[in-house]
């Protein structure tokens, strides 16, 4: 009766997730098409360089050349067209990054929630030392071990952040490996492996689903932060951390080459972020 | 009794940690590649020169002994020495912690001001298109990480409006006349409100990108706490009282939705800290965090490897003190209700 | 003439529109006691509420006035009717467990509106609020003025309730089942207590209760609802010899007594049940055309 009584709108919230969902699925779904067609695409190569057209504004402004919409960097690349082969990258990082990330962090948050004991210790005592380091300087460090490429970055990235699904899966298979429909299960005689796979990972699954989406978008910051920090000296390949980085530099002369990176990062990332917490209220009802 | 015994577990704790914090790096930056001798010395150096600096840093010898010796020097209190500044590391690294303390301690200030202000007025004007625009507001403040708000600062702030300085700690031509390298804590000791003016002007944006994020955490956080005690019994009964409704959030409901939040805001400040490591080195700020990047770039190991574990320690004294403070005040609210 | 005064009140939930109050009328007189008794779900709680301005947000009064020593409530702006109600009215509320505020001493708790909206300043507020805590046999005011609601037990945190209740000499309290929520063996010194301090400060009280024998020992008068209607209102000796209403007699039979439990747990009979249903809708009825003939 108390709850009927707050009246606080709950069909709207539902609405409103609802709503999210599509705008930021959408987004994503739009930036993927951009990234898998990008060589189609793009009006220029992103890699060609002409002095002679350097630092030339979007089509809206003066001084604008006809084909460059989004103007040109201080050597002459067309932005629009390094702005799509970054997505490619970015997406990239995003999903293999984000996936092994999840899939690593949730195993070993399985085994420690689920069978306790030594495992258990280790694991969490793993995951409070990997807390205790600055995450940035870390994968800073990391990459400078591994030296420049993707490949570093994408480990990197796992290996500081499986923490993140680690802690949450741990406490979730925690909880649901006290609940009775395991003890039913192991007593019906499944093993304790059989138990983890089948009844306890459907019901974590959810949560690790939302988790994937935020890590998908950390990937990404991450990726660009880390070439803005110039360790991965690759100046070619166009990455939205990479013009951001060179934005940052000729930011009075041309601001356009650090604000188109930059939208398309806020973007994305604000894009994975709504569609993790869309996820989360639709995934509610089923969980409580 | 039990207190000693529980604070004594948790020290020991802290240990372990800081001592498998100190071992992973020890590991990893040795492995890095690059000659951190070689990229000091002149081209034209002899190998001899190389040889005799890298012992001279103990570098030839093999990574426990190496290591063994790094933890009797900190025993010591000798964290070694730079090898790109020549000057012991704990010099150099509380030289900069100052900076970064200011730094991150004025972020988490504006962070619960903004936070708190957001959820007291989104509650105050439930259920109105302003609390929905506030909403909406911190939705996309708590998916944006710090890195891109600093980005968007620089712009704004730098190209738009250029109110605030987007570059360094202080303006180099003045003349400081500062005993420690708290710069913003003494001028305001000092009551030189014109050098606390060129200091804020330098550090405001930075702390904002910081702050943004855990404003939107804390906003979150207090309006759910608030929402569900609004609800509660005492809370109407000051209403009936004849308080009106600023009053009723701010004298009843707030003092309770506080405290889980409060535990919530200690964990996020230690990422708020290790977030000045990218935002220092956005806004050229003099910090720890921006002569930590340096340092990797140029393969400083010994400096690396104490700046590392003064976050890690930086890191647990912040946890260490949200327990303790929620210890100290959870034993008034024990309560049946 | 009466201190306060209900007419035709009718109250509806916003989101369906299902009726909670079908145009009550009611008055408690100065110094009177009168009880409103009623099933859960009748609509009491919600009449003490809407007097109180305190009704939850998904409720909206439909019709009717409630007038308070003559002012229509109702009719005056938010703050100036929350600062009428404060001054004059207060609310014993059901669950001293959850009522007071956890984070703060009980002092405080009482002395603070006599202060802030009262105007009082803080010496006198404080001996006046020993002296209320003293009269509700608190061993000890001092003491509890001092203490965490955790401190002390249901019984106690009740007896300091109601001492916030009469501190500032109300005209009209309003008793929202206080003794629900409460050990049974505390119900009764409660009971006798609210019943005494009521005699001496002659305030008038509203006791909102589902029974019927608190009403036989602390009302003079009372009014029976039955899904938001009035079925019923008279004086408390009238009724419990002989109850005007069926429905009411039924509520009588199913007091439970002591000396015979087995025979005395009877139902309100389905007939009855279904006549008084029949009595409400067509009430409805009535009221949907005359809204319909104003709009019409």
């Amino acid at each position: 009766m108390a709850a009927e009584l707050t009246g606080d709108g709950r069909g709207g919230l539902r609405r409103r997730a609802g709503l999210r969902l599509w705008l930021a699925g959408g987004w994503l779904a739009l930036m993927a098409l951009v990234a898998v067609f990008a060589p189609w695409l793009a009006p220029k190569d992103p890699l060609a360089q002409d002095l002679f057209l350097g630092r030339l504004p979007p089509f809206w402004q003066e001084g604008a050349e006809p084909g460059y919409w989004l103007g040109t960097d201080s050597l002459g690349r067309d932005v629009l067209s390094r702005l799509m082969h970054g997505a490619r990258i970015a997406l990239l990082v995003a999903l293999v990054a984000g996936t092994l990330t999840g899939l690593i962090g949730s195993a070993l948050g399985l085994l420690a929630g689920y069978y306790r004991g030594w495992t258990d210790t280790v694991i969490s005592r793993a995951i409070d030392i990997w807390m205790a380091f600055p995450p940035v300087l870390f994968s800073i460090l990391l990459v400078a071990v591994i030296g420049p490429g993707l490949t570093a970055i994408i480990v990197a990235i796992v290996v500081i952040d499986w923490t993140r699904f680690a802690r949450v899966v741990r406490a979730e298979a925690m909880a649901q490996g006290a609940m009775d429909y395991v003890t039913s299960a192991r007593a019906a005689g499944r093993t304790r492996a059989g138990t983890l796979l089948a009844e306890i990972l459907p019901n974590v699954l959810p949560t690790i689903v939302v988790l994937l989406t935020l890590e998908m978008g950390i990937a990404v910051i991450v990726e660009a932060i880390l070439k803005f920090v110039n360790l991965s000296v690759s100046t070619d390949a166009p990455t939205w951390g990479g013009m951001i980085a060179e934005g940052r530099t000729s930011i009075h002369q041309a601001w356009w080459v650090l604000v188109f990176p930059l939208v398309a990062l806020f973007l994305m990332v604000l894009s994975f972020s709504q569609l993790g917490e869309g996820l989360k209220d639709r995934f509610d009802p089923v969980l409580r | 009794m039990k207190l000693l015994r529980a604070i004594l577990l948790r020290l020991a704790t802290t240990a372990v940690t800081l001592a498998g914090v100190a071992v992973i790096v020890f590991v990893v930056i040795r492995v890095v590649p690059g000659n951190p001798i070689a990229m000091m010395l002149p081209p034209g150096a002899t190998d001899e020169d190389i040889a005799r600096l890298t012992a001279h840093y103990g570098l030839d010898r093999p990574i426990p002994q190496q290591f063994l010796i790094w933890v009797g020097g900190v025993l010591r209190g000798d964290f070694g020495t730079s090898i790109t500044n020549r000057q012991p590391v704990l010099d150099l690294v509380l030289g900069r912690l100052p900076a970064t303390l200011e730094l991150s301690l004025l972020a988490l200030v504006i962070a619960v001001l903004l936070g708190g202000a957001a959820a007291l007025t989104g509650t105050r004007l439930g259920g109105t298109r302003t609390e929905a625009a506030i909403d909406v507001a911190n939705g996309v403040a708590l998916s944006v990480p710090d890195f891109l708000w600093g980005l968007v600062l620089v712009l704004v702030f730098g190209v738009l409006f250029p109110i605030f300085n987007i570059s360094g700690r202080v303006t180099p031509s003045l003349d400081l006349p500062f005993v420690t390298e708290f710069y913003l804590f003494e001028s305001l000791l000092r009551l030189r409100f014109d050098l606390l003016a060129d200091l804020l002007s330098h550090m405001i944006l930075p702390a904002l990108a910081l702050a943004i994020p855990l404003a939107a955490i804390v906003a979150q956080l207090l309006k759910q706490s608030l929402k569900e005690t609004m609800h509660l019994d005492y809370v109407t009964l000051a209403r009936t009282r004849g308080y009106g409704e600023t009053r009723v959030i701010t004298r009843e409901a707030l003092p309770n939705a506080i405290l889980p939040t409060l535990t919530l805001v200690g964990v996020q400040f230690t990422f708020l800290i290790g977030g000045t490591v990218i935002i220092e080195r956005l806004f050229s700020y003099e910090g720890l965090g921006n002569m930590a990047i340096d340092a990797v770039i140029n393969r400083d190991l010994p400096l690396i490897q104490g700046i590392v574990i003064l976050f890690a320690a930086l890191f647990t004294a912040v946890n260490l003190t949200v327990d303790l403070t929620y210890a100290a005040l959870n034993p008034r609210l024990r309560h049946g209700g | 003439m009466s201190y306060l005064v209900i007419r035709d009140l009718s109250a509806r939930l916003k989101g369906d529109g299902t009726r909670l109050l079908r145009g009550v009328s009611l008055t408690v007189a100065a110094g009177e006691v009168r009880g409103l008794v009623g099933e859960s779900g009748a609509g009491k709680s919600m009449i003490g509420r809407a007097v109180l301005g305190i009704l939850p947000r998904a409720v909206e009064l439909t019709g009717g006035e409630i007038r308070l020593g003559g002012t229509d409530l109702l009719a005056l702006p938010q703050a100036e009717r929350r600062r009428r109600v404060g001054a004059a009215c207060a609310l014993i509320p059901q669950d001293p467990m959850t009522a007071l505020n956890p984070v703060r001493r009980i002092g405080p708790q009482i002395t603070d509106p006599l202060v802030d909206i009262l105007g009082w300043d803080r010496a006198r507020a404080e001996r006046r609020a020993r002296e209320v805590l003293a009269e509700t046999r608190l061993p000890d005011p001092d003491r509890v003025m001092r203490a965490y609601p955790h401190e002390l037990s249901g019984g106690q945190r009740q007896r300091c309730l109601i001492a916030a209740a009469f501190v500032a000499e109300p005209k009209l309290i309003v008793a929202d089942e206080p003794t629900t929520a409460l050990d049974v063996t505390v119900q009764k010194q409660i009971l006798r207590l609210i019943a005494e301090m009521q005699a001496r400060h002659g305030t008038a009280l509203l006791f909102v209760t589902h029974d019927l024998g608190v009403v036989s020992k602390v009302c003079q008068s009372l009014t029976v609802l039955y899904a938001g209607r009035v079925i019923e209102d008279t004086t408390v000796r009238a009724f419990f010899r002989a109850p005007a209403h069926p429905y009411s007699a039924a509520l009588l039979a199913a007091t439970p007594r002591y000396t015979d439990p087995e025979g005395s747990l009877t139902p309100v009979p389905e007939a009855v049940l279904a006549a008084v249903r029949a009595e409400v809708a067509a009430a409805d009825a009535g009221v949907a055309g005359a809204e319909a003939a104003r709009h019409g």
